[in-house]
């Protein structure tokens, strides 16, 4: 199957460079961007705070299903410029990584369809290698999991 | 003790993945791959050694001589390490896709 989301991640650069081409009018991938009740629902997150303006903030939070918090993070806001960009920083709350850049760029192809460019910067090379390998990470730990819940049961 | 090897840290030297193009092309001996570099035998014997420690190559005695194979399985390893970072991005968007779709225009 035909991936419509592309990931660049070239050798020994600090950069994820992420593109992907949406059936969708620009206006409504860029609204997607910036109403925190539709943020929340494909992210999949809450959100705490979204000020969409230079020098704005923003702060998700996602709980599990018994309500503990499992994930939070903020970041400042840049530039916010309607159907065009937004420039971002993007910070994981407890957890030993460094704040990252972000700029998304959103652009017409035709009347309904649009693309999306985010480009991510990361602190050092190592880091970005470590974030891209994350997802990778996590998907193990979550079989572990799912093995150790199934295990749990038997007992 | 010999550390465990990590694949991708025996991908991050030029001179490993100049050997792995070259063996996956066609299985080779030791000394035919050193011919290849103008690095010291003994070094190109130490990446062998890395290579075949993290099965990305896979040695076989053949007589006198030890011919190495590429084992295409450990790369295709390393090439789907990125696919739960790309998985998780696409998966995202459809999302983002599907819900806008309904957004009454």
């Amino acid at each position: 199957m035909e991936r419509k989301t592309k990931v660049i991640a070239g050798e020994g650069s600090q950069e994820i460079w992420i593109t992907r081409e949406f059936d969708l009018p620009l206006n409504l991938l860029f609204k997607a961007y910036a109403e925190p009740g539709i943020v929340e629902q494909w992210m999949g997150t809450k959100v705490l705070k979204l000020e969409n303006r230079r020098h704005g903030g923003y702060q998700f939070e996602t709980s599990d299903a018994q309500g503990n918090v499992v994930f939070r993070a903020n970041g400042t806001i840049h530039e916010f410029d309607p159907d065009r960009k937004i420039t971002r920083t993007f910070e994981m709350e407890n957890t030993p990584f460094p704040v990252q850049l972000e700029f998304l760029e959103f652009e017409k192809i035709t009347e309904e369809t649009s693309r999306l460019n985010m480009q991510i910067v990361y602190k050092s090379v190592a880091l970005r290698d470590q974030m891209l390998r994350l997802p990778f990470a996590q998907g193990i730990n979550m079989a572990h999991n799912r093995l150790q819940e199934v295990v749990n049961k038997l007992k | 003790m010999n550390l465990r090897r990590d694949v991708f840290q025996a991908i991050a030297d030029p001179t490993r993945r100049a050997i792995l193009l070259l063996v996956a092309s066609h299985s080779m001996t030791a000394g035919a791959i050193a011919s290849h570099f103008e690095t010291a035998r003994p070094t190109v014997s130490k990446h062998l050694q890395i290579l075949t420690e993290c099965e990305l190559l896979e040695p076989e005695q053949n007589g006198r001589e030890i011919y190495y194979h590429f084992n295409p399985k450990k790369i295709k390893e390393i090439a789907d390490f990125i696919e739960p970072f790309l998985k998780l991005w696409d998966d995202r968007f459809n999302k983002l896709e599907a819900i806008m779709k309904k957004y009454p225009r």
